[in-house]
């Protein structure tokens, strides 16, 4: 397929000349965590590799990952993980045909971010709680 | 009055050759990735703080090994889907789009096998 257009064609304006909304942003935000864990699956293959070889092994992975820039990541990939899982239920619903009233748009998007961010919280909450740290 | 091939339109396929299959995967592979991830996150959730022995123990297991394998395969297909629909839609020079597709197969199955092995060479205790 060629991209090469012999015609001038007028093109639509990039997207940032747009005010932004909120069902524009979560749609940006839903590719936007994907890309994100697109590479953070290679933290999970490391970290599998890691069991697979050794306790000195995974004492290094642990490390890192627990580490505050680690741990700073693993909070960004989950918010990611449950972002984009949240964007997914989202989907569904409108590959069922419901949900296309503007005011149905603007809800679930909104959930999507603030379910997000709860359910992140939530789970590490839950996980420090599991380890005793309160 | 159409250009198509009755052959061409009873296959339904379309220009690209490959009809709405990846879109059906995409869907399919989330549903998938939604289910077994609650699974996989909450295994991970419970094994942070856990010794070497433990965390071996508990991945080794058949009820954690198969629901991990699934997972990893339908994850790795999802990506590698939705990676090669954003490179579709922004990189302009079929060089590079070529390449970058390409690329994004590699790196997919790459993930892919990586954890697959992992997650057996530690079931199988090798």
């Amino acid at each position: 397929m060629s991209t090469k257009s012999p015609v001038q064609r007028p093109l639509s304006p990039h997207l940032q000349v747009y005010r932004p909304l909120v069902n524009m942003v979560m749609s940006i935000f839903h590719r936007l965590t994907g890309v994100v864990l697109y590479f953070g699956m290679a933290l999970l293959a490391w970290w599998l590799i890691s069991v697979a070889s050794g306790p000195e092994n995974l004492e290094v992975v642990k490390a890192v990952m627990t580490s505050i820039p680690g741990r700073l990541v693993l909070f960004g990939l989950s918010w990611a993980l449950i972002h984009h899982a949240l964007g997914g239920i989202r989907h569904f619903i409108w590959d069922s045909g419901r949900g296309f009233e503007i005011s149905a748009v603007n809800f679930l998007s909104w959930m999507t971010i603030a379910g997000s961010v709860i359910l992140t919280f939530v789970v590490w909450t839950l996980s420090y709680y599991m380890r005793g740290a309160f | 009055m159409s250009m198509r091939t009755p052959l061409s339109r009873t296959k339904g396929l379309g220009s690209a050759k490959a009809g709405t299959g990846h879109f059906w995967w995409q869907r399919v592979t989330a549903f998938v990735n939604m289910v077994l991830g609650f699974f996989v996150v909450w295994t991970i959730v419970r094994l942070v703080g856990s010794d070497y022995d433990m965390t071996r123990v508990t991945m080794a297991s058949p009820q954690v090994a198969i629901p991990f394998l699934l997972f990893v395969m339908s994850a790795s297909y999802h990506m590698k889907i939705g990676m090669q629909v954003i490179i579709e839609d922004y990189v302009v020079s079929d060089g590079w789009k070529t390449i970058l597709v390409i690329l994004n197969i590699f790196y997919s199955i790459l993930v892919a096998l990586t954890c697959v092995f992992a997650i057996l060479k530690i079931s199988f205790g090798a």
